[in-house]
């Protein structure tokens, strides 16, 4: 198989995966480096490059932190059965879109506007988004691809992505517990042993302490949680 | 909706639906499309030729097919809103003319990086001063490095049909950016022809925000809380590569709806006689004359073929040169001075010195399909004064 779409660095000025010709898979197809291919074959692709890659990582996106859909719940579960699966493997958040100025938190959280800082930062050489909104999926996986050398692994609920190396598409709960079995599968043929471990916790979120917090941790947007002139807060979420 | 229609996915309505034939103009069939699919609000600011269409949406309006429709204040008001509905998900639909779509333009070309599904409906008029109202259509080559699709519709069916088509590409979660409808301003916005339409009991499945690439701004459901477009401003190489990128995702988009092209509108192109000597190629309201004039010399036994253009963007460009192959002489009969296709027919072929720039109208004046012919005996090499005589 001749390879459209390879782990970066590609260079400074990235040429997007469609406009070489990568198009979508359809439906029960996936796409590996940029060809049309059946989904296992991605899967196993995608397996091993997790298994066999330095700090593998998961980057779940706002669709499924937020319980917010029937499904949801399920399909987080399922990430982290996948996560213990995968020996050393972390969780690091996109919980939202908004660039992290003046500095983001590598260790924290990645964001779309600026992803391969926290892909350099934490050595990740092979990567899974999921849950992340398409648009913003699209250009982190092609910056990353510009600018890191990382595996990447798309699973997504609607159509996947051009950008990645394996791209799976309509991706739910069952379709994450089948790439989970495919990662133990690919994990016994390589002679990996491992015992189903949690990820850690995020070494950089503090112990939440709300009582200490003052309108200037807020930054430029303080202004949102200020009380009007006469206003009385009773409730906050 | 308010009426009891019965819903159905847009393959059904374009290739299965029984149809009825009726003699209305463009405009008409512009806001019948609208009627038909499910549109939850409609914005606009009238001028003519558009005026017509909005009318007659503000008319569906009141009979219940739409939800919401209002006059803004003028078009980049307009348009500004139309990105401001999206973000709350709703279907979408506008229209403009000529300079109207001007004044809108600064809204108009950040919707698809906004990620904003509409449609737009563009009535093509004289941009230039002195003022026209007459048609041409000079303002899409404005259009055409926005980043949105657009398809251009030669007739009063295919404004019904392209209409009705580009509700269901715009939603596409591969797609998700405008899709604009042009077609010429009273050469078919108020000229009548036949159309087959489908009953108005019929209307497009419901739009589902949802399934979308971006938040629809949900402040009761959290993923949506949450800021959808980066400002990324900041003078670094960060800010500047995602901005690149992002550009990029528009192109990409507008790359990704030419599979849906195939699907609803039969294509980008339409080819008869493709490796003919003599090829026309025109696109909208001069499609319709060189279709004329391919006949023409079809009666008179001439070595011609004719391409009509439908997607103007996505740029069909493969499917041109395969259809232009072999050919000595291309000629692009066009409604507007500057040659906006013939433009993009030479960028797109290694023999662009074959391509006959012209015959072109403008500023309201008609193309008369001696006009084509006239080329068409050049180009052949034969004495066309003879033998119009």
């Amino acid at each position: 198989m001749s390879k459209k779409i390879t782990v970066g660095p590609v260079g400074y000025m990235p040429q997007s995966a469609p406009s070489m010709g990568v198009e979508l898979s359809p439906e029960g197809k996936a796409l590996l480096y940029g060809n049309i291919v059946e989904e296992k074959e991605a899967m196993r692709d995608a397996a091993k490059a997790l298994l066999t890659m330095k700090n593998p990582t998961i980057f779940p996106g706002p669709q499924v932190l937020w319980d917010w859909r029937d499904d949801v719940a399920d399909k987080s579960a399922a990430i982290l059965e996948l996560a213990s699966e995968i020996p050393g493997c972390k969780i690091i958040p996109m919980p939202d879109y908004r660039p992290k100025y003046p500095k983001i938190d590598v260790k924290a959280e990645i964001n779309p506007n600026h992803p391969n800082l926290t892909i350099l930062d934490n050595k990740i050489k092979a990567c899974v988004f999921i849950g992340v909104h398409c648009h913003y999926a699209n250009l982190s996986l092609r910056m990353i691809r510009a600018g890191t050398d990382c595996y990447t692994i798309a699973m997504c609920a609607m159509m996947g992505h051009e950008e990645a190396m394996a791209s799976l598409r309509d991706v739910h709960a069952d379709n994450i517990l089948a790439f989970r079995d495919v990662v133990v599968e690919v994990r016994n043929e390589l002679g990996i042993e491992h015992t189903a471990t949690m990820p850690p916790e995020n070494p950089s979120l503090p112990k939440e302490d709300w009582g200490s917090l003052t309108p200037a941790d807020y930054g430029e947007y303080r202004s949102l949680i200020m009380s009007r002139k006469g206003e009385h807060v009773a409730e906050v979420e | 909706m308010s009426l009891n229609k019965t819903l159905k996915d847009m393959d059904y309505l374009l290739n299965e639906a029984p149809r009825e034939k009726h003699f209305i103009t463009g405009a008409q069939a512009m806001a019948e499309a609208v009627k038909r699919a499910n549109v939850d609000m409609a914005i606009a600011y009238p001028i003519t030729p558009q005026s017509e269409v909005m009318h007659l949406v503000g008319d569906i309006y009141a009979q219940g097919h739409i939800k919401e429709y209002y006059r803004a204040e003028e078009e980049l008001g307009t348009m500004s809103a139309i990105a401001g509905a999206a973000r709350a998900g709703v279907r979408l639909f506008t229209a403009t003319s000529g300079p109207g779509l001007l004044r809108g333009l600064e809204a108009i070309v950040s919707w698809p990086g906004h990620r904003v599904p509409c449609v737009l409906g563009v009535l093509t008029r004289v941009i230039n001063a002195p003022l026209s109202i007459q048609p041409d259509n000079l303002e899409m080559a404005y259009l055409m490095h926005s980043g949105i699709v657009m398809l251009h519709a030669e007739n009063q069916q295919d404004t019904f049909d392209m209409t009705l088509a580009a509700f269901a590409i715009t939603e596409k979660v591969d797609v998700y950016i405008p899709v604009s409808v042009s077609t010429e301003g009273f050469f078919v916005t108020h000229a009548k022809g036949y159309v087959n339409m489908m009953s108005e009991e019929l209307a497009f499945t419901e739009n589902d925000p949802y399934h979308a690439p971006v938040p629809a701004m949900d402040n009761e459901v959290p993923p949506a809380r949450i800021q959808r477009d980066a400002p990324v401003q900041k003078s670094n190489f960060m800010s500047y590569l995602i901005h690149s990128v992002w550009q990029q995702e528009i192109w990409d988009s507008n790359r990704r709806a030419m599979k849906y092209i195939y699907q609803y509108v039969g294509g980008p192109i339409e080819v008869t006689n493709p490796g003919a000597k003599v090829m026309l190629v025109a696109s909208g309201c001069a499609a319709a004359q060189a279709r004329e004039a391919n006949r023409y010399a079809q009666e008179e036994g001439l070595d011609v073929g004719f391409v009509k253009v439908r997607a103007i963007r996505p740029w069909p460009k493969k499917e041109i040169q395969d259809a232009l192959k072999g050919s000595k002489a291309i000629i692009v009969p066009e409604h507007n001075i500057v040659g906006w296709l013939c433009k993009e027919v030479q960028a797109s072929i290694p023999n662009s010195g074959d391509v006959i720039e012209g015959p072109r109208v403008y500023g309201g004046m008609t193309l008369p399909v001696e006009l084509i012919m006239t080329e068409i005996y050049d180009a052949l090499g034969m004495d066309s004064l003879v033998l119009q005589a």
